[in-house]
């Protein structure tokens, strides 16, 4: 993954506008955060290989960015998108890295369906 | 002393989970000829550690863990390795049953005198506690006379306040080199943490070098 250089992110976002697509969105503070940090209130969320398909996507904010897709009947976004890449299988993985390495955002759009 | 064993089961959910606090037993079981076989449930697939600049992505991921775990179980000697396919962070959502079945076949399969597993409740991780769970109670099902004996590993910091301290110790001081493989092996997620560990190994820090010559666990009472 590089870091997100907008108008490549738009273009290819734009790319899967209109189609089924698989999605995989993900926040996560990690298990551990309140067993490093006491009172830590740990929220997050996962969904993966959910089909939608979106009629408008956007790249919004400067880095870290947020990610919009809007869908006949609802939403779907991420914030903290700090990088991507379209791997070898056309997909497009968007994740916000922490400057420790650490991953606290991820959003995938697939034409096919990830692994299990 | 190490007591020797008809077989050991050690069943963890992620790749890594062995390496802490386990390695140096498992590598000394296989040194004293004892089988050792070691399920993994999951790939560790959600792990959060991917670099910045990163050296893998949420799909990438697996693959990479897979070799590590695959490296950590060769540095240990270990050559039964099971990897059973779950997905990380699911574990205490899958089917109570589905899980005691799972660790019940292993078990009959194996006939092990002694499981290594998380104390279930105090290993901080949903998915260690889930793991814990599913092993305690398949074991809880067996005829007193046919359980195994079952050491538990507990780092929640309520453990000493609920359970005391361990009282199974194990001097693994005979196989440092291939304790420091298995956590090297996983470098995806330690090589940060090592980095430190070998500094402080190399000032003869004195808890760096009882965590790397002991190992300690809880004997899990039924009672």
């Amino acid at each position: 993954m590089e870091l997100v250089q907008r108008d490549q992110l738009q273009s290819l976002i734009d790319s899967f506008a209109g189609k089924d697509v698989y999605i995989h969105l993900e926040t996560t503070n990690g298990s551990y955060a309140a067993h490093f940090q006491e009172g830590f209130f740990n929220a997050g969320a996962f969904i993966r290989n959910i089909v939608v398909n979106y009629e408008l996507g956007k790249v919004a904010g400067d880095s870290p960015h947020r990610i919009g897709l809007k869908l006949p009947s609802g939403w779907i976004y991420a914030q903290g998108i700090t990088h991507y890449e379209l791997d070898e299988h056309g997909r497009l993985l968007m994740a916000g890295l922490g400057p420790d390495g650490k991953l606290a955002v991820s959003l995938e759009i697939s034409e096919t369906p990830f692994t299990y | 002393m190490m007591e020797k064993e008809r077989h050991v089961l050690v069943i963890f959910p992620h790749p890594d989970d062995e390496a802490f606090g386990v390695s140096g037993t498992i590598a000394t079981y296989i040194e004293m000829g004892v089988p050792v076989t070691y399920a993994c449930l999951t790939l560790g697939e959600m792990g959060r550690n991917l670099g910045n600049p990163p050296f893998a992505n949420r799909e990438t991921l697996p693959a990479i863990r897979k070799k590590e775990l695959q490296a950590s179980a060769d540095a240990m000697g270990l050559t039964d390795l099971r990897m059973m396919g779950l997905r990380d962070k699911t574990v205490e959502f899958e089917d109570d049953e589905k899980m005691v079945k799972l660790v019940a076949d292993l078990i009959d399969e194996l006939n092990p005198s002694l499981v290594i597993s998380f104390y279930p409740g105090l290993s901080v991780h949903p998915d260690h506690d889930a793991t814990g769970r599913a092993v305690v109670e398949a074991i809880r099902r067996m005829a007193e006379s046919e359980r195994p004996k079952l050491y538990t590993i507990a780092f929640d910091n309520k453990t000493v306040e609920q359970i005391g301290h361990p009282d199974v110790h194990h001097d693994v001081s005979g196989v440092t080199e291939k304790k420091l493989g298995a956590m090297n092996a996983h470098a995806s997620q330690t090589v940060w943490m090592m980095e430190d560990m070998q500094k402080r190994l190399d000032a003869q820090d004195p808890d760096a070098l009882k965590w790397l010559k002991t190992e300690h666990f809880y004997t899990y009472s039924f009672k």
